[in-house]
């Protein structure tokens, strides 16, 4: 907005001046096609085409070798008795729903107390963020899988203390906790964004609080939290996205089967066994288009809850 | 305002207790990793410590070789897609965003938008289709489906943060240089681009990260070891010591993979951080 409102207001400076005469409303077009043609090419041939492709695709039968044959709506009939299927959407969502709000807070919480320790932020700042860098990666899973092994680093840690652990990742009951611990274990990245925002808020505005007599509980929760919310929105969305792709952790941790008995089968992960293993491709695109609904869905959900609790200044 | 100040001291120091002990907590894991990566295998579930005594190099030695090539040939094959996908980021993003960001035509407030809705749509809703494109154009089992869509800016996360960034930049400059009569496209070669440094470094570490710890577009596409890429070559690694125990290898291994990211970590870390806050991105 305030970038319109500067190219329509003509500048009362010498140099506009010197310009010559304003031809109308100049445009320009010509550059604009040009530059922005990348784009256009990956918009309309990457994403858009590829879109209307997957939607005609969901509603048919396609392996990719046969030519793909107009099955209806029965892909998405199947989604519904698919027991793999409600299973993958399960366990995806308790994960979603368990670690985004976990994480999300964590942030928050480290963050703020962070946000008045001016001198070492930095330091405890990069340690906490680095594992956000790392977490998608093949490695972070190899490690995961060796620390809630049977013989892994948890259980001879427990072992000092008497107790005998069982292996986490092998047992059905644990193991999808283990992948919402990895997630939680990246909270940095929210945590720098909240970080940024906390360093915002005016010194003047908590120096008035805390000479109205407020306690830091009561700052945190009146002052703290309200200017912040908008990035609480902000960052539940983002990771609710994140969330609902997750592929990696489960993939290397179950050997890219899903197990024990698909207790970790997130979503994309069910979506790859079907798409490109077991080349049903139909299946698998009505599985992407589901997905993209639900995320909508969720993304819309929290865009209109914000305004009972989001705090928008005027 | 009186009893506030004796009553800090503790506080502060719960605090640092707390947040030492977090640190500790988070990092020891990748502190251990890192260390039995030196240690013999039978020492590994025995030694919850972080000094690896004896100390030995045997798993990087053994792990380099086990996959049949060196080790090395993953790296690299990593490396080059990376340096490619940034330099098509570079490329394509700073063209559409100076065009976003500065430049008045027709439907610009619809294209935006839908860029803007592009960074929020799941890449699966197009990968099963961009998959059967790419294999029907033979190029699978290439790098070209990983690296060619970046010349396309199909990152909108980055033309949105150089977009935020161009707005930044003041507009007299643009039009100080018209004035002198630059066209368009030469402001944007020499005002808007370089001015856009700082903004750029962000891309390309970004871009760089998650290309190197990128995993499903790698598997789908590259199905040949030759062609193997870091993560693929480490997936491989678990499936090829599955077995027998060798968790001193993988761990050998997994360190190396990160190392890079290690690296860019120590040397970028202001920018990382601040890339990050200041435009919203994922990790």
């Amino acid at each position: 907005m305030p970038q319109t409102a500067e190219t329509a207001v003509p500048h009362a400076r010498p140099a506009a001046a010197l310009r010559p005469a304003p031809r109308g409303r100049k445009r320009d077009t010509v550059p604009a096609l040009v530059m922005l043609t990348p784009w256009l090419l990956g918009v309309t041939l990457l994403t858009a085409l590829p879109m209307v492709a997957s939607l005609v695709l969901s509603f048919t039968n396609y392996d990719l070798l046969s030519l793909p044959r107009f099955i209806g709506t029965a892909n998405y009939q199947r989604l519904l008795s698919d027991p793999r299927y409600i299973q993958s959407l399960e366990v995806t969502t308790t994960y979603v729903l368990v670690s985004v709000p976990l994480s999300v807070t964590v942030a928050l919480l480290i963050a703020v107390s962070l946000s008045s320790t001016s001198r070492s932020a930095n330091l405890y700042r990069g340690i906490y963020y680095l594992p956000s860098l790392l977490g998608g990666s093949v490695a972070i899973g190899v490690l995961w899988r060796q620390l809630f092994g049977g013989q892994g680093l948890l259980n001879s840690v427990l072992g000092l203390f008497g107790v005998a652990g069982t292996s986490w990742i092998g047992d059905p009951r644990y193991s999808l906790g283990t992948l919402i611990i990895l997630h939680i274990w990246q909270f940095g990245a929210p945590m720098v964004i909240f970080l940024a925002g906390a360093r915002q808020i005016p010194k003047e505005t908590i120096e008035a609080s805390i000479i109205d007599g407020a306690n830091p509980v009561q700052r945190f929760f009146r002052l703290t939290l309200p200017l912040l919310s908008p990035l609480i929105l902000f960052n539940l969305v983002m990771q609710t996205i994140t969330a609902f792709q997750a592929f990696v952790p489960a993939y290397v941790v179950s050997d890219g089967s899903g197990g024990p008995i698909d207790s970790t089968l997130f979503y994309t992960l069910y979506l790859y066994i079907e798409g490109f293993r077991n080349f049903h491709m139909g299946y698998a695109m009505a599985m992407a288009w589901v997905l993209l609904v639900i995320i909508a869905v969720f993304t819309a959900l929290a865009f209109w809850s914000s305004r009972f609790w989001v705090h928008y200044e005027n | 305002m009186h009893p506030a100040k004796p009553n800090r001291l503790p506080a502060t120091l719960l605090r640092h207790a707390i947040l030492i002990a977090l640190a500790i907590l988070m990092s020891y894991p990748l502190l251990w990793m890192i260390s039995s990566s030196f240690k013999p295998e039978h020492v590994i579930f025995s030694e919850p410590g972080l000094l690896p005594d004896p100390f030995t190099l045997t798993n990087y030695i053994a792990g380099w070789t086990k996959l049949g090539l060196p080790f090395a040939a993953f790296m690299l094959n990593s490396v080059i897609i990376c340096v490619l996908c940034i330099l098509g980021n570079l490329f394509s993003c700073t063209l559409a965003a100076y065009a976003f960001a500065r430049l008045e035509f027709p439907f610009s407030k619809a294209a935006f938008a839908i860029m803007l809705l592009t960074i929020m749509l799941p890449f699966h809703v197009t990968v099963l289709p961009q998959y059967i494109m790419f294999q029907k154009l033979g190029a699978v089992n290439t790098i070209i489906p990983l690296v060619l869509p970046k010349f396309f800016a199909v990152d909108a996360f980055f033309v949105f943060l150089l977009v935020q960034f161009i707005r930044g930049i003041p507009r007299d400059l643009d039009q100080a240089a018209e004035i002198d009569g630059t066209n368009k496209y030469q402001t944007f070669w020499y005002i808007i681009f370089p001015l856009c440094r700082p903004a750029l470094v962000i891309v390309a570490i970004f871009t760089f990260l998650w290309t190197w710890n990128d995993f499903f577009g790698q598997l789908i596409y590259l199905t040949q070891t030759q062609n193997y890429t870091a993560s693929l070559a480490l997936n491989l690694f678990i499936d090829a010591t599955s077995g027998e125990s060798a968790w001193g290898m993988l761990f050998a291994m997994s360190v190396v993979t990160l190392t890079p990211i290690f690296v860019l970590f120590v040397l970028f870390q202001r920018q990382l951080a601040d890339g990050i806050a200041t435009t919203g991105l994922k990790g």
